[in-house]
């Protein structure tokens, strides 16, 4: 008799696999529709396409839409507009947190640390529904900061209507809603760093800000590089919803952007091909940036995303 | 044994204390400011005579409220997307993390899987190409629109497949010899060790789909069909493009005649859940963002 062949499986193997496939299929088949479908799409951005004809039968025209999508009014600033505020927004979302964190590391107290991590952080949880009413309510003309600033015998100013200030608002109030995450952040760095070389230092007779300069800082450099890096994969994105809620007509010549600009072609002008043109130019950089922003992560602090 | 703390440093400390709790207040005031709004007469809220405590103290605007039909509706139906919402993603998030989480010996196709799965944050089809998609689904107006087109948030995803990957395999191995499927070592072994970042997920979800407008505004056309996020957004945004073209004496006028107690009401309404669970969140986040964005 042929002893039969033991069917001795791979150690990991002892559950039947097809079981995992069969959890993958809902999450396969969502991605399929909801976000490859959207890339196939795509196509529509060298098309002419009109939404009865669907993408089968609208003709094709080239690179015509991005041709014509520099010609629009708008769209140059746009662009423009983006890389500044989302430059001025990656900077300050850095270093403003990095500040707060460094003094609150000089509170020995716990409570107070607590308190202030505790609340500063609320506004991060708020939508940009919730805040952009909340800013237009505080800076409108007889709002409560133009009520100060007319106690202080001032004119009152029209602040959401200013080209001049509005900019510097958007990016202020997003540096603002975002500061209690990148702060606890460099907190949790901090805390990171040995002791015994702040023990070292005190021997050696360093006072707290030559301990800060040669332990503290060189100590959160590599989160710092890091979100340096990962930020800069974000610099077209200026925040869309953010924008689109705060904007008005007035100001938009500084503060439209490039998704916003999106918006109003492809939507409320109906021209869905040059939006969809524009919104692809933005894509192909920005793919670029992250995918090139996450490399350099990679080869200069080992992170890893996935 | 402490150093007497030194005379410059004392003041740099006064200094500091007064430097954070200005920050903490910028937090906390214009709240404040918003609900004392709401609470007060419309008279002295439009003649800007509200602070942070309410003049004339006054429920009217959540009277107001209360009988208008369609920020009730926005309501049920803000609530509706956050308990169907929470559902589909989590369960979305549980299932995809777990093979996931197997290592490639035991789960060939994984690395496959990963990044198919990954791609899409890369690159996505952008604005008019997914509204078109969700077009020709036939999707517009519908519920759904507001639930599948974000339901696999690979984030999550990857945040719940970290943790399962640092339960211990002994337990999972264990179950397997005995002959446990893969949904049983799921359901049975893998998710009651996992309840705490599940929960911090979920409050996530949550606050994500109680907060989210745009998709509202993007999808639906109507305003019964509006949740409550893009009911309060396209208000705010309606009125920003009225308010462009006037002076300031008919910028004033309108004011006084808007519903600005109203307004506020209904802000402090959508602020309230938020607040509620912020308790309970903030005991996970600290951790949560550390493990998830920090990996050694």
């Amino acid at each position: 008799m042929v002893p039969r062949p033991t069917k001795r499986k791979n150690r990991y193997q002892l559950s039947d696999p097809r079981a995992l496939h069969i959890m993958l299929i809902p999450a396969v088949l969502l991605t399929a529709v909801f976000s490859y479908l959207p890339l196939a799409g795509i196509v529509m951005a060298f098309q002419n396409f009109r939404p009865l004809l669907s993408f089968w039968r609208s003709s094709f025209v080239g690179f015509a839409q991005f041709r014509y999508i520099f010609t629009v009014p708008g769209f140059l600033s746009a662009m423009r507009n983006t890389v500044i505020i989302a430059l001025c927004k990656i900077m300050l979302s850095i270093f403003v947190p990095l500040f707060i964190s460094l003094l609150l590391n000089e509170f020995r107290g716990k409570r107070f640390k607590r308190y202030v991590q505790t609340t500063i952080f609320i506004p991060y949880f708020f939508s940009w529904a919730i805040l952009g009413g909340i800013l237009i309510e505080l800076l409108s003309f007889n709002g409560i900061i133009n009520n100060v600033i007319e106690s202080l015998g001032r004119e009152r100013f029209a602040f959401l209507m200013s080209n001049r200030y509005f900019r510097a608002i958007i990016i202020a109030s997003d540096v603002w809603k975002g500061m209690g995450y990148n702060t606890v952040l460099f907190l949790a760095a901090i805390t990171n760093i040995d002791p015994t070389l702040y023990e070292a230092a005190m021997v050696d007779g360093a006072n707290r800000f030559k301990q800060l300069l040669n332990i503290t800082i060189p100590g959160i450099m590599p989160m710092l590089v890091l979100l340096m890096i990962l930020g800069l994969g974000g610099i077209l994105n200026a925040g869309f919803d953010q924008v689109l809620i705060m904007s008005n007509p007035i100001v938009r010549e500084t503060i439209d952007i490039i998704d916003t600009f999106v918006y109003r072609l492809g939507i409320e002008s109906q021209q869905y091909s040059p939006a969809a043109a524009a919104g692809l130019f933005k894509s192909v950089i920005s793919m670029a940036l992250v995918g090139g922003s996450y490399l350099l992560a990679y080869k200069t602090t080992e992170y890893r995303v996935f | 044994m402490q150093k007497a703390i030194t005379a410059p440093r004392r003041v740099f400390l006064g200094f500091n204390y007064a430097l954070l709790t200005l920050l903490t207040l910028t937090c906390i005031l214009p709240i404040l400011h918003i609900l004392s709004i709401s609470f007060s007469s419309s008279a002295a809220a439009s003649a800007g005579r509200v602070g942070l405590l309410p003049v004339d103290f006054t429920w009217s605007a959540y009277e107001y409220l209360l009988k208008k039909r369609d920020f009730f509706n926005a309501i049920s139906i803000s609530v509706m997307r956050v308990i169907v919402g929470a559902i589909v993603n989590m369960a979305l998030i549980v299932i995809t993390a777990y093979p996931l989480s197997r290592q490639s010996g035991a789960f060939a196709k994984r690395n496959l899987y990963m990044v198919y799965l990954v791609i899409p944050m890369f690159i996505g089809g952008g604005l008019i190409p997914t509204y078109m998609v969700i077009r020709y689904l036939g999707l517009l107006n519908s519920f759904w629109a507001l639930i599948l087109p974000g339901a696999v948030s690979i984030w999550s995803v990857i945040i719940m497949m970290n943790f399962m990957r640092g339960i211990p395999r002994s337990l999972e191995e264990a179950a397997a010899c005995d002959g446990a499927s893969h949904w049983r070592i799921l359901f049975q072994i893998v998710l009651p060790v996992s309840l705490p970042s599940i929960a911090s997920l979920l409050l996530f979800t949550m606050i994500g789909h109680w907060n989210s407008w745009f998709d509202g505004m993007f999808y639906m056309n109507n305003v019964d069909r509006y949740p409550m996020a893009t009911y309060l957004a396209t208000q705010i945004m309606s009125n920003n493009k009225n308010m462009t073209n006037m002076t300031p004496e008919q910028l004033a006028l309108l004011a006084r005649l808007s519903e600005r107690t109203v307004r506020a009401a209904q802000l402090f309404i959508s602020i309230v859940p938020i607040l509620v669970v912020y308790p309970f969140l903030q005991r996970y986040f600290i951790t949560g963002i550390v493990v998830g964005s920090v990996k050694e």
